[in-house]
């Protein structure tokens, strides 16, 4: 008898609190779930965007999920059974480029959807090329590069600067980690077997050229210990497991400016890649336009270049890099340790989309069978 | 009677002790000289110690206590003296071993406990089964420790530092339980657990121990198709009964939220909540039907015949009898739906993210010991838990007079 009343009465005041929220101002949400990737890049998305946006919204609940790994399977299972319980999710731009094409993501306006740089130059020229497909809303550019243990050089050998110095076991002897797919592997191994960084991808697209790649990474291939998760390459060369691994340069900046390991960078021929929000499609009225309004206000300028105080990855307008300052806990300058920085950025390499969308599936299966022999 | 005590012959010292310390001391000295990456030096190191604990222990056999000590005292020193407060305490652990073993076979002690018939085999193969049960034990249990400890660390790695080995105070701190205790990212998937786990459980031992009932009657027709499919969340693999949940749950949820204007929040715990009690009625159904076997139905009929009603015979008469079986298939459940990881991760949405879940994708993206600290603090709650459950049975045993303890 209690239940039943206090379960009435519960039911009666949600249904008085909706259609008294109907009527008001309001036609956003008050709460919005956000998906991320957790660890110190969902802190440092927590700490620019969802904290001051808070402030400026009295009474708004962010939930936060960390499911961007698997967003794509969840996006399609949730759009099939009907019920999108995600607002706004953080994914790569390939990921997005999917999402976009199965329509499972809503297409974005730069002019209209996203803030003008503060000088007045619009949204879709401040992000420029890094654009990429109609519902990505860029975030940061990251990029995949080496770590090695700078105590486990031998003595009167320079340290590894290079990116071929991966492929050499005599002066550089040791396990390496690498990602346990295709994508970057191939290419740096085209690219210390002779061919020019400009035809790497032509190279890429032939029988041969992908047999290349494999032969030149099967020389290291006993030496090499692989990862799955961005979290893998710091924990192994903490360890001393590995001389040297390739993982994320957000990840690596953490391992040796926070955690203080005796790690080293090497830039050359870091694969930038882009990171950002998309908005699910079919979402109701009122969490759209809480979605829309937190995207616009989380991509500005200002929220950009402040994400880079908690994170070592570049903003991803033009705009918001001469605003990168020093980090919110250790004091240091920050710039040095973007991808972007000049000095980082000598010799890079942009992930190829539309190379990876068509060859993907096919490199894919060629990879995991070369590992299985 | 005190003339009849059997004295075994000491076995030969250069033809049974010294070869088998030696042996022992090799393996000590592999292990330890694979830190040093010299394991087959380190194997030579330690059966030379071998043999001159095995000569000790001979030649010192009266004085077997002073000896011991000796010896753990050297190892412990050397220990010392080659790599810090860390390789002393293996010195004193591998001292303490060896000379208990060395002394073991000495004295004869290894046939104590074996008939005085018993020929060599036989006494070799009561000693090695001793000896494999004990691996059994270290094997289950030794994978913890390590987490234990690690879970200790002052850096954010899974890794053992020199200070950590070397117990220095630095190498050490209580950061990763802080930061366990102290943050909403834990908390939050705790306080889910805890209030999923309860309810799951509630449920499913209700159901299933009205279902076991009801299958133990003979008259009910088709008994073991309705087991079957009742104990089929058991079988199944569970990523299929995910998949199938989430595609069922989510339009009963719509239809919650649409039509009883239910918050999408509570209408996602009652999701996750029925899910696993789902996943824990097959536990409680097998425990409570085992017990029934031996539930004298006769019980039932002596309190019909008294006047007893249906309901008040359940709960005075059968259910005291098959408690334990209850209570067995109750913590099953309980502990089904606190580990569960696949079936939340598809139905629940982030709300009601549980305690297993947060591990995992703590453990995905960032490999951070506060998971050693949430795994060691469960493994203490769960160790307590049981304890307390055995040590209240045995009490209420006693009460009972059903054993003689």
């Amino acid at each position: 008898m209690k239940l039943t009343t206090t379960l009435m009465a519960s039911t009666a005041l949600v249904v008085a609190a909706g259609s008294a929220f109907a009527d008001g101002h309001a036609k956003m949400a008050d709460s919005m779930t956000v998906v991320s990737w957790g660890g110190a890049y969902q802190k440092s998305q927590q700490n620019a965007y969802t904290i001051p946006y808070k402030e400026m919204h009295d009474g708004l609940e962010v939930v936060w999920d960390e499911s961007s790994a698997e967003a794509v399977a969840k996006l399609r299972a949730m759009d099939e059974a009907g019920s999108v319980t995600w607002d706004v999710v953080d994914v790569v731009a390939a990921d997005a480029l999917r999402l976009c094409d199965e329509g499972l993501a809503i297409e974005i306006d730069p002019e209209k959807d996203l803030a003008a740089a503060p000088d007045g130059t619009s949204a879709e020229e401040d992000f420029g090329e890094l654009l990429v497909g109609d519902c990505f809303i860029p975030q940061i550019v990251y990029s995949t590069t080496f770590g090695y243990r700078t105590d486990m050089v031998a003595e009167g050998v320079d340290p590894p600067s290079q990116i071929c110095d991966v492929f050499d076991l005599e002066k550089y002897p040791g396990k390496r980690s690498l990602e346990k797919r295709p994508i970057n592997n191939v290419e740096w191994a085209l690219l210390c077997d002779g061919v020019a960084k400009e035809d790497v991808y032509d190279v890429l697209a032939t029988e041969e050229g992908q047999q290349q790649a494999l032969d030149k990474l099967a020389t290291i291939k006993d030496d090499v210990i692989w990862w799955s998760a961005g979290a893998d390459t710091p924990q192994l060369l903490a360890d001393g497991e590995v001389f040297m691994g390739s993982t994320y340069n957000g990840r690596l900046f953490a391992a040796i400016e926070e955690q203080k390991q005796p790690i080293g960078m090497m830039w050359d021929a870091q694969v930038f890649d882009l990171d950002g929000w998309i908005i699910p499609a079919n979402l109701p009225e009122d969490r759209l336009h809480r979605a829309m309004d937190f995207v616009k206000f989380a991509t500005d300028t200002q929220r950009l270049a402040d994400q880079a105080k908690y994170i070592s990855y570049g903003p991803a307008r033009a705009s918001s890099a001469p605003l990168v300052g020093q980090h919110a806990e250790l004091g240091i300058d920050m710039a040095p340790h973007m991808p972007t920085d000049p000095n980082n950025a000598a010799n890079t390499f942009l992930y190829n989309y539309e190379f990876w969308a068509d060859y993907r599936d096919d490199i894919d299966a060629k990879f995991q069978a070369w590992l299985a022999q | 009677m005190s003339d009849l005590t059997i004295t075994v012959p000491r076995p030969p010292l250069p033809g049974f002790t010294l070869p088998l310390t030696a042996v022992l001391g090799a393996i000590f000295g592999f292990v330890a000289g694979n830190v040093y990456g010299q394991p087959w030096i380190g194997a030579l190191g330690g059966a030379a110690v071998g043999v001159v604990i095995a000569y000790l222990a001979h030649a010192m056999s009266h004085k077997r206590t002073a000896t011991r000590w000796g010896i753990i005292a050297v190892l412990a020193l050397a220990g010392l003296l080659a790599g810090g407060l860390g390789a002393a305490l293996s010195g004193v652990i591998i001292g303490a071993v060896m000379s208990w073993f060395a002394y073991w076979l000495d004295s004869g002690d290894y046939r104590k406990n074996v008939p005085i018939y018993y020929s060599a085999g036989q006494t070799l193969w009561y000693n090695s089964f001793l000896f494999i049960c004990g691996l059994v034990f270290f094997f289950l249990i030794a994978p913890l420790l390590p987490v234990m400890w690690l879970s200790f660390n002052a850096e954010d790695f899974f890794t053992f530092t020199p200070e950590m080995l070397n117990f220095q105070a630095e190498g050490y701190s209580l950061k990763h339980y802080r930061n366990f205790l102290g943050t909403e990212e834990w908390m939050t998937p705790l306080k889910n657990s805890l209030i999923i786990a309860p309810f799951a459980t509630f449920i499913s031992v209700s159901l299933g121990t009205l279902a076991a009932i009801g299958l133990s009657q003979s008259h009910v027709p088709g008994r073991q198709a309705i087991m079957a499919v009742l104990i089929s969340p058991m079988i199944v693999p569970l990523i299929i009964s995910a998949t199938g949940m989430f595609f069922f749950y989510a339009p009963l949820g719509n239809w919650l939220e649409a039509n009883l204007g239910l918050s999408q929040n509570f209408v996602g715990y009652v999701k996750v909540i029925l899910a696993h009690a789902a996943l824990g009625v097959p536990f409680v159904i097998i425990t409570v039907t085992a017990t029934l076997v031996g539930f004298d139905r006769s019980l039932t009929r002596a309190a019909a015949n008294m006047g007893a009603d249906p309901i008040t015979t359940f709960f005075r008469v059968q259910m005291p009898l098959i408690l334990p079986g209850v209570i067995s298939g109750g913590l099953f459940a309980f502990i089904t739906s606190f580990d569960e990881v696949v079936v939340v991760l598809f139905v629940g949405s982030a709300q009601q993210q549980t305690l297993p879940w947060q591990m995992f994708t703590g453990l995905r993206e960032q490999i951070s010991p506060t998971i050693l600290a949430a795994a060691t603090i469960l493994v203490t709650v769960s160790i307590l838990l049981l304890a307390t459950v055995e040590l209240l049975r045995r009490r209420s045993e006693r009460l009972r007079g059903l054993s003689p303890g």
